[in-house]
């Protein structure tokens, strides 16, 4: 008997040797999401990232609200880095509406948003040391974490989701004494990461399991648009703080970190290294910042754009280059609102990373592609 | 927090309380009597004052310290005591429980955590007991696929070769379940079950997880059984005996780690390999495979291979200490018995209880050894303990070329380092010459 399948489907032939591994999304090894992984012993041979499984149509969503409305939702996507995956928006919003920003309040959204890629760093650092069975760098992290947490809770009031960035600058002004207490924090906190390097960057266990596992070349990486640390972990000098400066970024001193590796070990490190650079920027923000002034400009109840317009912005997020596309037909609610995110464009690479690497190097090659699971899929 | 729920009632509250009282005395009498019974039955009873202990007579004097005492010294001498109490199932299982609540708190001190708490009033000390209810309180789920009788059996059988290994290891002098000359072999024996027991809860699970795992562990404790085996024939030959007493013994004056310490260093590392402790945790890897091997296991299944676990590392962390570290050899600190106490009684304010018959329950020596034996395991097993906080896990090919290449190479250099001590006549067999 013949079995006609539908169109578009195909059996797989099945080889004995090849045993199909689903790794998620009830895995302890996956976000949420799922790999389909085919091993012949302990050997990769194929990988299939399938993620999907945290949509929630934030695109779709922002169509229904207007530009304050949209606010809050649109963070959610990462809310570990909430600051940052709402800055787009904000810079699109302003440009959309025709708003100035006050000077105080770019450079606090600076310090916010670096403040906030450090917390973002810590989370994924802890849950990339669990992956590699490392307990103490899971929990480290985890609580200095909190040092930066109770900071945006002084500025914001909230603990994780801030929803603090708003078109025309930023929701509250600084609490008063927040410039002495910000730097203590920050410079205690440069203090504490330096110390992971002791138990974890310089561990010659992790260097021998991370280092040329996972290598993607500087080709490949620019081919495939991979972005932020795994573009920097190659070998590629980019950042969009130093390339495309938006707020007041050229006004301060931005190094790029570059490895030219490209292994595993590589790109954990990159994101390591930024938080040292975050500590640096807020820093010389907090010097430069005007000590007072207004942080907001007052806007109209509904906004309004004016007419067919769109915009496209993008910054220098915790994972990568986050863009924001927003289309404008004139009315209260924008028409079309995209996230180009950067987790699924680091996920294009992984497959390709993964093919012929051992089932152990794994989690370590995953989770350094700097991929938040939730954000991929908004 | 309030100090009284607010639908509390009285009278429901006494009949709780008389509800206790009544399956207590109930358990009592129906189990708690024939047990004491049949133990009585079963310890070869002393002549006291003249006339021969009946049982029935030994239950009227249970009040009786002068009375009782000698009875619980006879209980003491029977085989059945060894097995269940002092140097076997008990004591080890003591010493396994108190390994895990070190491990919980020491890990949440290294990571800036306060680890158990709440769980018996001063620092969670009960917390390991909580657990242990909850996991016999859980359902045991089984894949629909499972080979049954084998899933169930292989839990069971890992504590059991787990409390064979414990009956090899010698407390104190005399102090020890089994006490054969070949105790060395015997050891190697039980060890080699482990990969057979793992292998078999694996694969008759059915799933992949498991069987991945199961094959990591099959792996990691043959390829480290033969480096184990090799580093301990050093001992072996300056001993000159495969008994683990003897060997014991042996060290009243020098531990073997001064002489063999590169015996010593690849019988730690295979140690932690076989007790599948991080960073050797491979079969266990939870980002990679789950839970291993013990994915598939639930409820009182996986409590009793965690029960099995630390039985073996606290066993593995005994013979350590017996073939390196010398066993129960150390400084006299326990204070001898005071003798005046068997002549003259305690007495007690108006009340003078004695003379009593029984006492000394333990000799000096064994007390001091038993001390000395828990000091240096309590050691050993925090530096199995500690890698936990500081390393993270290796794979499967860097643990393989570790195994076959290099600590193989270690032990037999060890070995050379024995013979040529034999050789040049420093050593020889039964210590320092």
């Amino acid at each position: 008997m013949t079995f006609k399948l539908p169109p578009g489907l195909a059996l797989q032939k099945v080889d004995e040797r090849i045993m199909t591994l689903n790794v998620g999304p009830q895995h302890p090894g996956s976000g949420h999401m799922r790999l389909i992984v085919q091993i012949d012993g302990d050997y990769i041979v194929a990988c299939d990232p399938d993620p999907g499984y945290v949509h929630r149509g934030e695109e779709k969503m922002a169509e229904y609200r207007n530009y304050i409305l949209n606010i809050p939702h649109l963070e959610r996507p990462v809310i570990h880095d909430s600051c940052n995956v709402l800055y787009p928006y904000v810079l699109g919003a302003e440009e959309i509406l025709g708003i100035e920003v006050p000077e105080r309040a770019k450079y606090v959204r600076v310090i916010a948003s670096e403040l906030n890629r450090c917390i973002y760093i810590m989370y994924w650092l802890a849950i990339y040391g669990i992956f590699l069975g490392h307990s103490t760098m899971f929990m480290w992290p985890a609580g200095d974490r909190e040092l930066l947490i109770d900071l945006m809770e002084k500025m914001t009031g909230a603990r994780v989701t801030h929803a603090h960035f708003i078109p025309g600058g930023v929701r509250n002004d600084l609490p008063p004494n927040f410039e002495d207490v910000c730097l203590r924090q920050v410079n205690y906190f440069e203090k504490r990461i330096k110390e992971y390097a002791a138990i974890f960057y310089d561990n010659p266990i992790l260097i021998a399991r991370t280092r040329d596992t996972g290598v993607l070349s500087r080709q490949d990486a620019i081919r495939y648009g991979t972005t932020g640390s795994v573009l920097r972990a190659s070998g590629v000098d980019y950042d969009l703080r130093v390339k495309e400066p938006y707020d007041v970024y050229e006004e301060l001193d931005v190094h790029t970190n570059v490895m030219k590796e490209g292994d595993s070990y590589a790109r954990s490190k990159i994101p390591w290294l930024d938080m040292l650079e975050s500590c640096n920027i807020i820093r010389q923000a907090l010097q430069k910042m005007p000590k007072s002034g207004s942080v907001r400009t007052k806007l109209k109840p509904n906004p309004k754009g004016k007419g067919l317009d769109s915009v496209y912005k993008r910054v220098e997020s915790g994972r990568g280059s986050l863009g924001c596309y927003i289309v404008s037909d004139g009315k209260v609610e924008p028409y079309r609102v995209k996230l180009s995110v950067p987790s699924f464009r680091n996920l294009i690479a992984l497959p390709n990373l993964l093919r012929g690497e051992k089932l152990g190097n794994m989690p370590s090659v995953y989770w350094s592609l700097n991929y938040w699971p939730v954000e991929a899929d908004r | 927090m309030s100090v009284i729920a607010p639908n509390f009632k009285l009278s429901e509250f006494i009949k709780s309380l008389l509800d206790n009282i009544f399956w207590i005395i109930l358990l009592l009498v129906l189990i708690g009597l024939p047990a004491v019974f049949i133990i009585l039955f079963v310890v070869e009873m002393p002549v006291i004052n003249g006339e021969l202990l009946t049982p029935f007579l030994a239950l009227t004097w249970l009040a009786d310290p002068s009375r009782i005492l000698p009875v619980v010294k006879a209980f003491m001498g029977t085989d059945l005591f060894r097995v269940m109490v002092f140097p076997g199932f008990g004591f080890a299982a003591l010493l396994a429980a108190g390994t895990i609540f070190v491990e919980r708190k020491m890990l949440a001190k290294l990571q800036l955590r306060v680890g158990p708490f709440y769980c018996g009033k001063f620092e969670g000390i009960l917390q390991l007991m909580g657990d242990g209810l909850k996991l016999i309180s859980k359902e045991i789920i089984i894949p629909a696929k499972a080979d049954k009788p084998i899933f169930w059996a292989a839990p069971v059988l890992f504590v059991a070769a787990a409390a064979a290994f414990v009956a090899f290891i010698p407390v104190a002098p005399g102090w020890v379940v089994a006490d054969v000359d070949l105790g060395l072999l015997g050891v190697f024996a039980v060890i080699g079950f482990f990969p057979i027991i793992t292998i078999l809860s694996a694969w008759s699970a059915n799933s992949k997880f498991p069987f991945i795992g199961g094959i990591r562990a099959l792996f990691q404790m043959v390829s480290f059984e033969i480096p184990l085996i090799l580093s301990l024939p050093g001992v072996v030959m300056l001993t000159g005996s495969l008994n683990l007493s003897e060997i014991a013994a042996s060290q009243s004056v020098f531990p073997w780690i001064v002489f063999l310490p590169v015996g010593a260093i690849v019988f730690f590392i295979t140690m932690l390999a076989e007790l599948e402790r991080i960073p050797f945790d491979l079969p266990e890897a939870e980002s990679e495979i789950v839970a291993g091997w013990l994915t598939e296991l639930s409820g009182m299944m996986y409590g009793l291979v965690q029960l099995g676990t630390y039985l073996k590392l606290y066993a593995f962390a005994g013979l350590f200490v017996v073939l390196f570290l010398g066993g129960w050899n150390g400084p006299m600190i326990v204070p001898p018995f005071p003798v005046e106490l068997l002549e003259n009684g305690i007495e007690m304010g108006p009340i003078t209880v004695g003379p009593l018959p029984g006492l000394p329950l333990f000799t000096q020596e064994m007390l001091n050894g038993t001390l000395m034996f828990v000091m240096k395991t309590a050691g050993v097993i925090f530096f199995i303990l500690l890698p936990r906080g500081v390393f993270p896990r290796i794979r499967v090919d860097m643990l393989l070329n570790l195994g076959w290449s290099k600590l193989i190479g270690l032990a037999f250099v060890n070995i050379f380092i024995a013979l040529g001590l034999l050789y040049a006549g420093v050593l020889g067999p039964g210590g320092l010459q």
